[in-house]
C-alpha cells in the first residue's frame, strides 16, 4: 500500500522552514519505536534521553540559522558503530555491556552535522548473517510480514526504516548487509566504494570488505547522508583521500547518455520468476527514460561465494581474536588458568555462526592450507575486480543492473539451520564487495505475497554520483519507494 | 678419534626504534611510566579502532638498511602474525612476512685476534612490540602492562654465517654500534631495547648440510649471548657424541646456572597464520626518499675509523677504540676541534689514556664525563702552545675532573701554573742549581751522562714544574759542556 512516510529530504526542508521542530520529529519517532519495537525488535538500545537532548540542541541551532541538511534529523544507527558513552554490542553477548570511550568517525560526523541519534539497531552478531537471526538480542521481524526476516546483517536498520521509526539509518555492508535487507524491506540502501567512508570505530568483521552506508527511503535521502559520511579520515589508512563531490547536485540527470549493462550471469535459471519480471520492468522504465541497455557478461560471477567465504572468515578469525576477556567485554567467571579464560570467555561470548566463521577462517589460514585457500581466493578476487573493470570499459557503462537478492523475504527459521543456503542469499551482492565497487539497492515491486523486490545498480569506483543519479531517475519515474508495509501509516 | 665439530650461528635481533610516538597510534614512545598510562584504544585493541603507520619508522628502517648495504623494497606490505597472549591485545602482531623492507645486507666483523669476515643479513623487517605480563607481587593472577605495546621494532636476521661465540659477540657489538650511530636505537640489551635470539647448530667440520638447530632465547647481554652459544654448542656436540640426536626446539638461557633448557619443541610451535594486514594498504617508498635519506646518513664506524687512520694518522688500534661507540667518537672529534694546534695523535693519547682510564675506573659512560670535550681540547692546546707542561696538564685535568668542568685557561692563570719559558729566568735557576752540586758536575763530565736527569729534576722541583723542560735541557747541556 502506498502511504507517504516522510522522507529525510522533506523533513530537512520542513525543519529549515520552521514548520516542524526536531523535538516533534524525534518524539514521533520515539513514540513509534515504543509502540512497534517490542514486536519488530529493530533496536537493541534506545537512547531516548540523548535523542531528546540532541533534538533540543538541533532546534536551537536551526533557530540560529547554523544548521546543515541533517540538523535535527532522527537517525537509527546500526549497533556496530562505536558511540562514546552509549552501549555498543555488535549484537553479541561478548559486548553486551561494552560502552566505548570513543566515537566512530561516521557517527561523529553525523553528530557534528546536528543529526539526532535515536539508538542502536539490531543486527546479525558481528554482522555475520543474512537474516538477523544470529543476534544475541533475538531476530528482527520484517514489518511487511512479522513471520519473515528483514534480511541481514543490517536488519534492524532496515526494519526501523520500513516501519517509519526513523528518517534515515546507518548500515554496514561486507557481502550485501545493506543492500539485501534494503531489498527485503522495500527501502533504498547504498554501499559506497570501499574506502569512501571511514571504518574507524566501526567494529570490524572483514576489514578489506566492510563499508558503511546509508539506508533510507529514497536515493535523494541517501545522497544527503553520504555527503556527511564520506571523506578521508586520517584514522583509517584504507580510507580514500579524494574530494567528496556534491551528491545531491548530481541527482538530476538526462538518461539519454546513460548506458546500463545487464549481466547474463545474474539472470540464470535459479532466479525467482517474479523477481525476473520486476527487473525486466525496471529495464523497461530505463529504456523509456532514454537509457541504453547493454547485454554484458561477467564470467567470474560464479566464483564469488566461495571466494568470499574464504577471505571474509579469514579476516574475521583474526579481527575477533581481541575478544579474549582481558580488557573489555565478557569474561568467564573464575577461570582456572589462562587457557580456560580464553576458551570459556569465547565459548560463552560468541554465538554459533560467529564460531563457525572463526573456525573456517582459522582453517584456511593454517600452515599448509594458506596457498590452496587464502592465496588462491585473493587471486580470484583480483579476477572478479578485473571482470567488472573490463565490462565497464569495454561497454562504456554508467552502471550495471542486477537483482539485489535472488528471493524476497524468507521465513524466520527457514534457513538458519542450513548455513550454505543462507550464504547463497548474498549471491547477487558479494561480487561488489570483492571488487570494492559502489552499489545501491532500490525497491522495484512487490511479489504475489506483497513482499518487496529490489534491484541493484553497480557503479565504477568512486562513481557514487552516477548510480545515485541513475537510481534517482527511476524513483522520479516510479512510486515503489513510497510503498509502506501494511498497517504502517505516517 | 672424536670428530671435529663446527658451530653454526644465526642471530635474530629486535631493536626498539627511538621514534617520538608509537608505530600505529599517537601515544608517546616512552619507558618507565606507571603501567597502562601510555596507552589509547588503539594500543589496547578496542573494537573498531585502526592502525595508522608512523612514517618515521619507515625512515629508520631505510637508514638501517642502507647502513648494512641492504636492498630496500619499494612496495612494502604488512602482515598479521596471529597468536593469543595477554600482552598482545589484538591477538595478532603486525609485522612483515613475505616482503620485508630490507634484504641482502651484510656486516663486516673484526673479531679480536682473528681475520675480518663478511656476515650476511638475510632481512630486516618492521614490526610492533607487545606489552608485558607482570607476575610479581600477586597470587593466582597476573597484571598486564600495555605501555610497551606499539613500540616500533626492527627485526634484523643474519644468515647462519657466524662460526663462534666470539664472532657472534663481534657481530652484536658492530650492529649495536651501527644502530647507535644511526640514532635509531639506544642499543641497551639489559633494558631490552636491543634483544637477541640465537639459532645454534653444530656439524662435523667440512660437512655441507647444517645440523638441527635450537633457538636460544633470554639473552640480555653480549656476554650472555656468547656464554649461551658456547654452552649450547657443547651440549649438542656431547649429545651427538653420546649417540643422541639434536631436536629442533626453543631453549631458554639460564644465566644463573649457566645452561640452556628446553622451552618448547617443534610440535608445540605456533602456527601463526600469517596473512596480509587488511587495515594497512601497501606502503610505497619513492626512490627519491631513499636518496634523501642516503644523503643524510651519518659517517658509520668503519668509514670513520678509516678516516681516523688515513687522514688523522692515528694507529689502527686507536682508530678502533675511538670509533667503537658513536658517543666516544663524537667526544674525540669535539676534543680535537678545540685542541688546535695540537695534532690528532696527542688528542687520541689523552682521550684513550687519561680520560678513558678515569672513565673506566669510575664505571662511567663517556656521555657522563665530568670533563667536557671542549675543556679537554683547550687543555691539550695549552701543552702544544707551551703554556703548560704535560705534567702540569695532568694536574689541571685532575682539577677539571674534581670540579666537573671549567675553563682550563682560567685555572692555569689563577693558580699561576704558566710554564716559564723566559730564558733568563731559567738560566738563573740553572746556574743556582749547578753551583750547589760541583761534585755531580764532575761526575757528569767524567762520563756519567745519566746525571742530566738529576739536574733536570732539581730544576723542575725548584720551579714547581713550570720551567719548560725543552729549554731546561738545552741550557743544561750547554752549561755542562762548557764548564
Ligand atoms: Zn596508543
Amino acid at each position: 500500500m502506498e502511504s507517504a512516510l516522510p522522507t529525510l529530504a522533506a523533513a530537512s526542508r520542513a525543519l529549515a522552514a520552521g514548520t516542524v521542530s526536531s523535538l516533534e520529529l524525534t518524539r514521533a519517532c520515539l513514540q513509534r519505536i515504543a509502540r512497534l519495537n517490542p514486536e519488530i525488535n529493530a533496536f537493541i538500545t534506545i537512547d531516548e534521553e540523548g535523542a531528546l537532548q540532541a533534538a533540543r540542541e538541533a532546534d536551537a541551532r536551526i533557530a540560529r540559522k547554523e544548521h546543515t541538511p541533517l540538523t535535527g534529523i532522527p537517525l537509527a544507527i546500526k549497533d556496530i558503530f562505536c558511540t562514546q558513552g552509549l552501549r555498543t554490542t555488535c549484537a553479541s553477548a561478548m559486548l553486551a555491556n561494552f560502552i566505548p570511550p570513543y566515537e566512530s568517525t561516521v557517527t561523529g560526523r553525523l553528530r557534528t552535522a546536528g543529526a539526532v541519534l535515536l539508538g542502536k539497531t539490531n543486527m546479525d552478531e558481528f554482522a555475520m548473517g543474512s537474516s538477523n537471526e544470529t543476534s544475541h538480542f533475538g531476530p528482527v521481524r520484517n514489518p511487511w510480514d512479522l513471520d519473515r526476516t528483514p534480511g541481514g546483517s543490517s536488519g534492524g536498520s532496515a526494519a526501523a526504516m520500513a516501519a517509519g521509526m526513523c528518517l534515515g539509518a546507518l548500515g554496514t555492508d561486507t557481502g550485501g548487509s545493506i543492500r539485501q535487507p534494503a531489498a527485503l524491506t522495500g527501502i533504498t540502501g547504498l554501499k559506497p566504494t570501499y574506502g569512501r567512508v571511514s571504518r574507524f570505530g566501526m567494529i570490524a568483521f572483514a576489514s578489506s570488505l566492510d563499508q558503511a552506508g546509508p539506508m533510507t527511503r529514497t536515493v535523494e535521502d541517501a545522497a544527503l547522508l553520504l555527503q556527511v559520511m564520506a571523506g578521508h579520515d586520517p584514522l583509517d589508512a584504507t580510507s580514500i583521500d579524494a574530494p567528496v563531490p556534491d551528491y545531491a547536485a548530481a541527482l538530476p540527470c538526462d538518461l539519454r547518455d546513460v548506458r546500463i549493462g545487464i549481466p547474463e550471469e545474474y539472470f540464470g535459471n535459479g532466479l525467482n520468476h517474479e523477481i525476473r519480471a520486476a527487473i525486466e520492468a525496471v529495464q523497461e522504465v530505463y529504456r523509456e527514460l532514454g537509457a541504453t541497455l547493454v547485454p554484458i557478461s561477467l564470467p567470474m560471477t560464479g566464483h564469488a561465494i566461495p571466494t568470499y567465504y574464504i577471505i571474509a572468515p579469514a579476516e574475521a578469525s583474526s579481527n575477533l581474536a581481541r575478544y579474549d576477556g582481558i580488557r573489555f567485554g565478557h569474561r568467564a567467571d573464575q577461570p582456572k588458568d589462562l587457557r580456560d579464560l580464553y576458551c570459556r570467555t569465547r565459548a560463552e561470548g560468541f554465538g554459533p555462526e560467529v564460531k563457525r566463521r572463526i573456525m573456517l577462517g582459522t582453517y584456511v589460514l593454517s600452515s599448509g592450507y594458506y596457498d590452496a585457500y587464502y592465496r588462491k581466493a585473493q587471486q580470484v578476487r583480483r579476477l572478479i575486480a578485473e571482470d567488472f573493470s573490463t565490462a565497464f570499459a569495454k561497454h562504456r557503462l554508467t552502471a550495471i543492473l542486477t537483482p539485489t537478492s535472488p528471493e524476497t523475504a524468507f521465513l524466520l527459521g527457514e534457513k538458519n539451520q542450513d548455513p550454505v543456503s543462507m550464504y547463497l542469499s548474498d549471491i547477487d551482492t558479494i561480487n561488489v564487495n570483492l571488487a570494492g565497487l559502489p552499489a545501491i539497492s532500490l525497491p522495484c515491486g512487490l511479489d504475489a505475497r506483497g513482499l518487496p523486490i529490489g534491484f541493484q545498480l553497480i557503479g565504477r569506483p568512486l562513481d557514487e554520483p552516477a548510480i545515485l543519479a541513475t537510481g534517482h531517475a527511476f524513483q522520479q519515474a516510479t512510486r515503489w519507494h513510497a510503498h509502506t508495509p501494511p498497517g504502517v501509516t505516517p | 678419534m672424536s670428530t671435529d665439530f663446527e658451530t653454526v650461528i644465526g642471530l635474530e635481533i629486535h631493536t626498539q626504534l627511538l621514534t617520538r610516538s608509537k608505530i600505529f597510534c599517537g601515544c608517546p614512545n616512552r619507558f618507565g611510566a606507571a603501567p597502562n598510562t601510555q596507552i589509547c584504544p588503539v594500543c589496547a585493541a578496542f573494537p573498531g579502532v585502526l592502525p595508522v603507520l608512523n612514517r618515521a619508522v619507515l625512515d629508520m628502517a631505510i637508514r638501517t638498511g642502507l647502513a648494512v648495504n641492504g636492498q630496500i623494497r619499494l612496495r612494502n606490505e604488512f602482515a598479521r602474525k596471529n597468536y593469543f597472549y595477554p600482552d598482545l591485545p589484538a591477538g595478532y602482531q603486525i609485522s612483515q612476512f613475505e616482503l620485508p623492507i630490507v634484504e641482502h645486507g651484510e656486516l663486516i666483523i673484526e673479531p679480536e685476534g682473528a681475520p675480518s669476515r663478511r656476515i650476511g643479513i638475510t632481512r630486516i623487517h618492521m614490526e610492533v612490540d607487545a606489552g608485558k605480563n607482570l607476575h610479581e607481587g600477586i597470587q593466582g593472577a597476573s597484571w598486564v602492562d600495555l605501555n610497551r605495546t606499539g613500540t616500533p621494532l626492527l627485526e634484523i636476521v643474519s644468515e647462519p654465517d657466524l662460526r663462534s661465540a666470539a664472532e657472534a659477540g663481534a657481530y652484536l657489538k658492530k650492529l649495536r654500534s651501527i644502530v647507535r650511530y644511526l640514532e635509531v636505537c639506544d642499543g641497551n640489551m639489559e633494558e631490552g631495547s636491543f634483544r637477541c635470539d640465537a639459532n645454534v647448530s653444530v656439524r662435523p667440520r667440512g660437512a655441507e648440510r647444517f645440523g638441527t638447530r635450537a633457538e636460544v632465547k633470554n639473552l640480555n647481554s653480549i656476554r650472555n649471548v656468547m656464554r649461551a652459544i658456547e654452552y649450547e654448542a657443547q651440549r649438542q656436540i656431547d649429545l651427538i657424541e653420546s649417540g643422541g640426536k639434536v631436536v629442533q626446539e626453543t631453549r631458554l638461557w639460564d644465566a644463573n646456572q649457566n645452561l640452556t633448557r628446553s622451552m618448547r619443541g617443534k610440535e608445540e610451535a605456533h602456527d601463526y597464520r600469517y596473512f596480509p594486514e587488511p587495515d594497512l594498504p601497501p606502503v610505497v617508498i619513492a626512490p627519491e626518499r631513499i636518496a634523501a635519506i642516503r644523503a643524510t646518513m651519518p659517517e658509520l664506524p668503519d668509514a670513520k675509523a678509516r678516516r681516523f687512520r688515513d687522514t688523522l694518522g692515528l694507529s689502527e688500534y686507536d682508530a678502533g677504540v675511538l670509533t667503537a661507540s658513536h658517543e666516544l667518537a663524537g667526544y674525540f672529534e669535539a676534543t680535537l676541534a678545540g685542541a688546535a694546534p695540537a695534532d690528532a695523535k696527542s688528542v687520541a693519547n689523552w682521550v684513550t689514556g687519561d680520560l678513558l682510564g678515569r672513565i673506566n675506573k669510575e664505571g662511567l659512560e663517556i656521555t657522563a664525563s665530568p670533563v667536557p670535550a671542549q675543556a679537554l681540547g683547550a687543555l691539550i692546546a695549552m701543552i702544544q702552545e707551551n703554556v703548560i707542561s704535560g705534567k702540569i696538564a695532568k694536574t689541571v685535568f685532575a682539577l677539571l675532573w674534581e670540579q666537573g668542568g671549567g675553563d682550563p685557561r682560567r685555572i692555569v692563570a689563577e693558580k699561576g701554573l704558566n710554564q716559564v719559558t723566559d730564558q733568563g729566568a731559567i738560566e738563573a735557576e740553572v746556574d743556582r742549581i749547578l753551583a750547589l752540586h760541583p761534585e755531580k758536575i764532575a761526575q757528569y763530565q767524567a762520563g756519567k751522562s745519566q746525571l742530566l736527569g738529576f739536574f733536570v729534576g732539581e730544576i723542575m722541583k725548584a720551579t714547581r714544574g713550570k720551567a719548560n723542560p725543552g729549554v731546561v735541557n738545552e741550557l743544561l747541556k750547554n752549561r755542562l759542556q762548557t764548564s
